[in-house]
């Protein structure tokens, strides 16, 4: 139908009122199951990278609670920040500071007499962002299991960083060489020295997610240096 | 005239078959590639493409006669873009995992082609209900094809069927896998990627037109 400009400038107004107040009224009420599998996610995470078989969602709630016996952030000379609750902590934001500025989260997981600690880690793969948590042993040396995610890697290629044949080789592997020298994981194109302590086999056809892999495990570990070796004298 | 009638049901299944929205008028080829190497994204996809074309077609359908012709394609957009921006909020709070599988793809039903094409072509001019039908059947004849494709997907290039393992369990080591992944059998990667999408639809619009004759242009 043909109407004047008055009415099309009103009833256009009108249309964008209603829908921008049946949207935001959406948005709020759905907001807290939205944090909340936010937040079980998270946690998921946390927990796979330490645990051998991945927990189930429902249990997620439970076992943190009960195997993630504190949490606390450090800076990167390895001293305890007060007043930061290390689960909120933001660590895209914090990895944009200078490293003196960081606040880096710890995680620390104990069950049956085992203790773990957990450090998350963040970077860019190809496509999209990349990230994971950590856990090592209690010599603050040798990694006892990690998890990676990431939001948009080539499916069968870069994508294959989350599943169980990449990331179990990672197990055992030392950050510190003999010397105490900071050396991180290398991932190697082509396979890895099946004797080497610090590489594991990257994926064919996804050199470059992994390469930013490693790059993120570098970039980030290597601010809790000073705390690991604090710890570990 | 009675809500059922033969003329109603023909909105229903049309779509279904000779005027299906992909396979006969090649629309909304784009989502239909990308989210189909799983089942389960697919059906979920499928029911927030019919549950947008539904309502946006019924809102349409009752705003007919006040919408202003020189705005009419911007507030069909609007009304898509609200009802989608609701799917994916739902989505992000109840089934979390599959809006992380679906990502950018349940904003880009805004930009389905079939959603705007049915608003244009038959919201405009119809009742709410017969706009109704003609969305869920749309949505419907789009969903189907998204099933079927995603079913061959997985099941020849990941051997699943809805995460369900059908030719046998399978590890890096051939002595440890069962059922045909014992005697060699190694799934066919070519599946999970795009443009075995386009080739699995391709087939079903030969089979399709090989079926039913009146789809083959005279020339």
């Amino acid at each position: 139908m043909n109407k004047g400009n008055t009415y099309i400038f009103i009833y256009s107004v009108v249309m964008v009122i209603i829908v921008a107040a049946v949207l935001s009224t959406a948005a709020m009420l759905l907001k807290p199951y939205q944090d909340k599998n936010i937040m079980i996610e998270k946690k998921l995470n946390i927990l796979s990278s330490v645990m051998d078989e991945k927990p189930e969602k429902k249990d997620v709630e439970m076992l943190y609670k009960e195997r993630v016996t504190e949490s606390f952030a450090i800076n990167n000379k390895g001293e305890i920040l007060e007043g930061i609750d290390a689960f909120d902590v933001d660590l895209k934001k914090e990895m944009r500071k200078s490293p003196e500025e960081r606040a880096l989260p710890v995680f620390i997981y104990s069950y049956q007499g085992n203790t773990n600690l957990i450090v998350p880690v963040i970077g860019k793969g190809l496509w999209g962002p990349i990230w994971g948590y950590v856990s090592f042993e209690n010599d603050f040396n040798t990694i006892h299991g990690v998890s990676f995610d990431h939001k948009s890697e080539t499916p069968g290629l870069g994508a294959e960083i989350n599943t169980q044949w990449f990331m179990s080789p990672f197990k055992g592997k030392k950050i510190f060489d003999e010397s105490g020298k900071f050396v991180s994981i290398t991932v190697v194109k082509g396979g890895a020295d099946p004797n080497s302590l610090h590489q594991v086999d990257g994926i064919s056809g996804g050199t470059i997610t992994s390469k930013a892999l490693e790059k993120m495990l570098i970039d980030c570990i290597v601010s809790y240096e000073s705390y690991f070796k604090s710890q570990n004298k | 005239m009675s809500l059922f009638s033969s003329k109603n049901m023909k909105l229903l299944r049309d779509p279904l078959g000779d005027s299906n929205p992909i396979t006969v008028q090649v629309l909304g080829i784009c989502s239909a590639l990308a989210v189909t190497a799983k089942l389960e994204p697919a059906v979920v996809m499928a029911i927030s493409v019919m549950a947008v074309m539904a309502f946006s077609n019924v809102l349409i359908s009752m705003l007919r006669n006040t919408v202003p012709n020189r705005i009419r394609i911007i507030v069909q957009l609007v009304i898509i873009a609200a009802l989608v921006i609701l799917v994916d909020q739902v989505l992000k709070a109840f089934v979390y995992d599959v809006s992380k599988q679906l990502s950018v793809f349940v904003g880009l039903i805004i930009t389905n082609c079939i959603i705007m094409g049915r608003l244009e072509a038959f919201a405009l001019g119809n009742k709410p209900w017969p706009s109704f039908l003609d969305g869920i059947g749309n949505a419907a004849g789009y969903g189907i094809i998204l099933i079927i494709v995603a079913f061959f997907r997985e099941l020849l290039g990941s051997g699943t069927v809805w995460g369900m393992e059908v030719f046998g369990h399978k590890s890096a080591d051939v002595a440890e896998s069962t059922g045909l992944y014992s005697v060699g059998y190694v799934d066919n990667g070519l599946m999970i990627l795009p443009p075995m999408a386009l080739i699995t639809v391709g087939i079903i619009i030969w089979v399709q037109r090989s079926r039913s004759k009146n789809l083959i242009e005279s020339n």
